[in-house]
């Protein structure tokens, strides 16, 4: 069975172990940099990004991450995560991220709190009933080459694919739909099947 | 687009989760909890401590002085009404305040009625000494539940005494029978699809947090080995002698609740911690968790 796990430093952990189960893979509750070697793949949650920037550092998933990412493993980023996994951040930088996605965004694009919102969204490769829901969520301003945009919202980019990477603006783990995990679940299968090649 | 849904607000409170907000005074302490790595700051007049020390009345937080920490951070910003105060809300969710909490750390505007909070934009916290009155509070539209405890003393006795009750009566609806929960309903003074919504999910349906009496980074950790969500500091952080110091243990023992030995190196020389007092020793009108019902 795939193994992933959540990093926990801060931010709604417990939504993604759920979703993750249901996709048909193992959880696990991360906190420390050795766990990593044990995983297929790791999700980074939503949360406050300054907050789990600044524990990153200081526990060392700052080099630990972009390691496991180079040895070609999975990364998925919701809202805080996305912020995290962009070369590029609009509106004040977290001490430290992981910047291996190609792409910019722009922290907190919609306004606070009181603009924050939900939305019926059409996801490539997912499909054109899904619900977003955006809290305090951030954008992705431009992408790289290598960057496909699965998913945009009046006209702006709100959720990515690169390579093993997966980035949304917005928080499946709170819906029931577990479909957006799956798609990240079953990124991992084929990453699998290349290198059996 | 739906805005201020009920997933949107309760969704907020789910990302605070493992975090630690603290309670600042202006711009240079809400720069400081920032740096430190705080999720939220509570923006507000006076920490409990000095609320105590003043008597008076205490309000919501100076407008201006609002305005200046809403600029200075990028974490989510709450701020304090009175018990009741629908204008003082009202004026905190015009300002762009991303939290209100309908707090007993203020003087009650409104000794009878809490503010219909289902009816705002912005979520809602609110404290609870049993599982009775946050189910009051849900039900009125907080998105959010923290433990009282009691504000500004530094002990964290009657947080842990909160979270104790809720849990053991979570506990206690959960294995009930079908029948008897209307009956509890009625004991607890609570809404009854609330009720039910515990007795299948062993849970309240939004985000329980610590407050109250918080002082050390123990403190926090036992918080949350006590099944708290995460913690709110007031007092405790720009009351001990290191703020900053004290502000970054505080914030990392709450993410390593279970590693007692990092909990016991990041206590090391962080300085002392603000004074405690003795719950008994306060006056009855001094207990801030006796103020809301």
């Amino acid at each position: 069975m795939k193994k992933i796990g959540v990093l926990a430093l801060q931010g709604a952990v417990a939504e993604h172990m759920k979703m993750i189960e249901q996709s048909g893979a193992e959880a696990i509750i991360v906190k420390r940099t050795e766990q990593l070697d044990d995983l297929d793949g790791l999700i980074l949650p939503g949360g406050e990004s300054t907050a789990i920037g600044r524990l990153m550092k200081r526990y060392g998933f700052d080099e630990a991450i972009p390691e496991f990412a180079a040895n070609g493993k999975a990364l998925f980023g919701t809202c805080a995560g996305m912020i995290l996994l962009a070369k590029d951040i609009d509106g004040g930088k977290p001490e430290s991220h992981i910047g291996v996605m190609d792409m910019k965004v722009v922290r907190n694009a919609f306004g606070r709190q009181k603009e924050s919102f939900e939305a019926e969204l059409v996801v490539n490769e997912v499909g054109d009933d899904v619900r977003g829901v955006f809290i305090r969520a951030p954008l992705i301003e431009s992408v790289g080459p290598d960057v496909e945009v699965i998913c945009t919202y009046k006209g702006q980019i709100v959720a990515a694919k690169q390579g093993q990477y997966l980035a949304t603006s917005f928080h499946p783990e709170l819906t029931d739909d577990i479909r957006i995990h799956q798609l990240f679940v079953d990124m991992i299968v084929e990453k699998r099947e290349e290198s059996l090649c | 687009m739906e805005l201020g849904t009920s997933r949107v607000k309760r969704g907020m409170a789910e990302m605070q989760k493992g975090g630690v907000i603290m309670d600042v005074i202006n711009a240079e302490q809400a720069r400081i909890a920032e740096a430190a790595g705080a999720c939220a700051v509570m923006a507000l007049e006076r920490v409990p401590s000095d609320i105590r020390k003043a008597g008076g009345v205490a309000r919501m937080t100076d407008v201006s002085i609002l305005e200046e920490v809403l600029k200075a951070v990028t974490v989510p910003v709450m701020a304090k009404a009175r018990i009741g105060h629908i204008v003082e809300a009202r004026i905190l969710e015009s300002m762009g305040v991303d939290y209100i909490d309908e707090s007993e750390v203020l003087t009650p505007a409104d000794e009878n009625f809490h503010i219909a909070k289902a009816d705002f934009t912005v979520p809602f916290v609110c404290g609870a000494k049993d599982l009775g009155e946050a189910l009051r509070r849900i039900g009125e539209g907080a998105s959010m539940i923290r433990t009282k405890g009691e504000p500004g003393t530094g002990n964290v006795v009657e947080a842990v005494r909160h979270i104790r009750t809720v849990n053991s009566q979570i506990n206690k609806i959960k294995s009930m029978a079908k029948e008897e929960l209307m009956t509890e309903a009625k004991i607890l003074g609570a809404p009854y699809d609330l009720v039910l919504y515990i007795h299948e999910h062993g849970k309240l349906p939004v985000v329980n947090f610590a407050a109250g009496g918080v002082a050390t980074p123990a403190d926090a950790a036992l918080m949350m080995v006590l099944g708290c969500d995460g913690v709110f500091v007031g007092s405790g952080v720009f009351k001990s002698e290191n703020p900053e110091k004290f502000a970054r243990a505080i914030v990392e023992a709450t993410t390593h609740y279970n590693d007692y030995k990092l909990i016991g190196e990041l206590s090391k020389g962080i300085g002392e911690p603000m004074r405690g007092l003795e719950i008994s020793k306060l006056q009855q009108a001094d207990r801030m968790q006796d103020r809301g019902w």
